[in-house]
């Protein structure tokens, strides 16, 4: 099953080398990892996506705590929360099928960023099922291109407050 | 003149009580070398600086202080890489000093650069790049507090050689304060209850003993749980000399080459109580027969251990001593007489033995050595059967005497540690129990050795061969054996006098007693060589895949093996 970890650190250079590194040493898979500072610029929280029974999550988030610079980490799987990744596409688009490519961004709510001319870039934003969603929705006219950003998730209403709770 | 990053590290260091740093110098430190000429702290020269992190691993384990080591970038700082990890698979609180190439050289791949926090990081429990000399004070404070509280590990500081020449105006440091590091050393005190409810029900109960005991210093406690609740004792290789084996409670060491009676009562027990251990491989074999019947509590510092290996009834993180303390003020007295009774039976029928005629047997050699120095020297170890002859035949009668590379197995360990071990203890026996091959990885520390005026006995098994390899060839490989015969060793007895040390032989039965008498007695530097037939076993063993009771005991494949 994915879990979806989130961990706050000491914004310090080497810190995501150590954790990545945690990963690779012990076998673990990283799914997903966004990084980038908080409101306190001196910490830093990482969004960890990671696939794993009960007993391999158990044994990322001890090793994780171990690390020095590891302030805080929660296992937010369970818990409610919004989470967003960004994607940016290049799609295939002729004066032919320009049309019906800005009708399915109207209806993802996504946006056209460029335009060339054989193609258009678009940028979206959303939970993992969204982006899957357009991924799939383009994929007809011939992607060639598509970058997408780790996932950030945020936990609902109840405060998740740095270095407490 | 103000003060430079290089004198406020020594300054640090002396703020650490730290009198003594294992090293060898380069380019790269040249200014701390500098510094270190105007402080009172010596400074051991050392023949590879492998040995210096080992000396300073030896020191600790003997004081439970953090050892100090020092080397030069590059090619100083990789000639670490094995001592460290050896330091850190056994938990052992040292800090290590590397320099750096200067700050705006580092990345070009300069002369003698290497990146040492990078190569170290999955071997020390923390490591610092120091960009400003400003901020040695923190690191220096946070370094050593990091390495000798919790579970202790190594801790690397690598320093820029410009850092640790610019000026550093910044004050020693008062407070620490790391809030992404802050060990748990209360024990949750429900889990407590209820491994109190376990210990209670228990009829078959057995305690499994690790370092962490020795670390935490509760072997108080853990006599002290052990005799009131009437509970039998086995201990890992890591800790031996944790609770004293004249005691009927204690069984001897676990595990791959542990004795049967402790085998076997592990097997058979209802309850296991896991006290700092991590339930390594070499203890448990196959983990799916380890403990069969056992309910387990374990209890450690580390919250990464409980569950790794096996899965555990009642966790319990915290400082063992803690812990053991708070539960020994709800333990009742017990007695567990059938349990006992059924323990002496099975050391009745399967005792830890070895061939017992009239030809020299290194076992009869460890056994002697126990009995001259009443248990009670501090020995080390390299790695190989020696190793298991010590561990299985010297009964070790207090904490902190047996130093061996438990977590690694890293050959060329012992006699180092035994340097750094003598140096802690001066008035202590340091007795290094090593192979022909193991010896040969650190022999040139004998230089060391002998410019330190070490007293030191380096007991050295002499089969001209890489005996516990031969002996996994042996039983592995159908006895084909390859790379583990010796044609070229030196003529020790002679190597010793080159180092100006007392070359002692031992060849026959006979020469044992008085030979290692007056080895005990000479109070110099000396090796003792002491000639093993390559045919010998360290038995039991439990084969690869095989549960605890199914390891092959004595009398098995000697006789038949003389080809
Ligand atoms: C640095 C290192 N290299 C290789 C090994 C693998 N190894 C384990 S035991 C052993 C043989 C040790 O021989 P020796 O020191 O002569 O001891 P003996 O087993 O003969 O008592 C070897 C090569 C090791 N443990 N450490």
């Amino acid at each position: 099953m994915k879990h979806t970890l989130a961990v706050l650190v000491e914004n310090r250079p080497g810190v995501l080398t150590r954790i990545a590194g945690l990963f690779a040493r012990r076998g673990y898979n990283i799914e997903s990892l966004a990084v980038g500072h908080t409101e306190d610029p001196e910490i830093s929280r990482i969004t960890i996506v990671v696939d794993g029974d009960d007993r391999v999550i158990e044994q990322v988030t001890k090793q994780l705590h171990k690390l020095v610079e590891v302030i805080k980490l929660s296992d937010i799987t369970q818990d409610q929360f919004v989470d967003r990744e960004l994607v940016l596409v290049k799609v295939n688009a002729d004066p032919n099928t320009r049309a019906e490519i800005m009708q399915i961004v109207d209806i993802f709510r996504a946006r056209i960023v460029d335009i060339g001319r054989d193609s258009l870039i678009i940028e979206a934003t959303g939970d993992s099922g969204k982006i899957s969603a357009i991924e799939t929705s383009l994929r007809p006219f011939g992607l060639r291109e598509v970058v997408r950003t780790g996932k950030i998730a945020m936990v609902r209403g109840a405060k998740f407050k740095n270095g407490q709770g | 003149m103000g003060t430079t990053g290089a004198q406020r590290l020594i300054k640090c260091l002396q703020d650490e009580n730290v009198t003594t740093i294992y090293g060898y110098p380069g380019g790269a430190v040249l200014p701390i070398y500098d510094a270190l000429l105007d402080s009172d702290i010596k400074h051991v020269l050392v023949r590879n600086e492998q040995a210096a992190v080992h000396m300073a691993n030896g020191y600790a384990r003997v004081t439970g202080n953090p050892g100090v080591c020092m080397a030069t970038s590059g090619p100083g700082a990789t000639n670490l890489v094995t001592g460290i990890a050896t330091a850190y698979m056994d938990s052992v609180p040292v800090v290590i000093i590397t320099g750096q190439v200067a700050t705006s050289m580092v990345g070009t791949d300069a002369f003698q650069e290497v990146d040492i926090t990078g190569i170290t990081m999955p071997i020390t429990k923390h490591n610092y790049l120091v960009k400003k000399a400003d901020e040695l004070p923190k690191v220096m404070k946070e370094a050593f507090h990091i390495a000798r509280t919790g579970r202790p590990g190594p801790v690397l500081i690598d320093i820029p050689k410009d850092v640790a020449a610019a000026l550093c105006s910044a004050k020693p440091l008062e407070q620490l304060d790391m809030r992404g590091y802050k060990p748990n050393y209360q024990g949750h005190p429900q889990q407590i209850n209820r491994a109190l409810a376990l210990i209670k029900q228990a009829k078959r109960p057995v305690i499994y003993v690790g370092g962490g005991v020795i670390n935490s210093g509760s072997t108080e406690e853990l006599l002290e749980l052990a005799r009131r609740a009437h509970i039998p004792v086995t201990t890992t290789l890591m800790g031996l000399g944790s609770f004293p084996e004249d005691s009927e409670l204690s069984l001897g060491m676990l595990g791959l080459h542990g004795t049967p009676v402790a085998n076997y009562a592990v097997t058979e027990a209802d309850l296991l109580i896991g006290l700092g251990v991590r339930f390594d491989d070499r203890v448990t074999s196959a983990v799916e027969k380890f403990a069969p019947k056992a309910k387990i509590i374990h209890l450690d510092i580390d919250p990464a251990e409980i569950g790794k290996n096996v899965s555990v009834d009642v966790p319990i993180v915290g400082d063992l001593r803690l812990v053991l303390t708070g539960m020994l003020e709800k333990l009742e007295e017990k007695k567990h007489p059938e349990w006992l009774e059924r323990i002496k039976e099975l050391r009745r029928e399967h005792p830890l033995q070895y061939g017992n005629d009239s030809k020299l047997r290194p076992q009869y050699v460890m056994q002697k050595l126990g009995e001259i120095t009443n248990n009670r020297a501090i020995v080390t170890t390299d790695v190989g059967q020696h190793q298991m002859w010590a561990a299985q035949f010297y009964r070790f009668a207090r904490p902190r005497s047996f130093l061996t590379s438990g977590g690694l197995g890293t050959m060329g360990y012992g006699f180092p540690a035994a340097i750094g071990a003598q140096m802690a203890d001066p008035d202590a026996l340091v007795i290094s129990v090593t192979g022909d091959g193991s010896f040969q990885m650190s022999m040139a520390e004998l230089a060391t050795a002998r410019e330190q005026n070490l007293p030191i006995k380096v007991l050295l098994f002499n089969n001209s061969s890489l005996g516990l390899v031969r002996q996994l060839q042996h039983f592995y490989c159908d006895r084909r054996y390859t790379a583990v015969d010796f044609t070229g060793n030196p003529d020790f007895v002679n190597l010793a006098r080159c180092y100006d040390a007392v070359g002692l032989k031992i060849e026959t039965k006979d020469q044992v007693e008085p030979i290692l008498t007056e080895a005990v007695n000479n109070g110099r530097l000396t090796i003792i060589e002491v000639i093993v037939d390559q045919r010998e076993l360290v038995l039991p063993m439990v084969p690869n895949a095989r549960g605890l009771d199914e390891m092959v005991q004595f009398p098995f494949g000697e006789e038949d093996d003389c080809e």
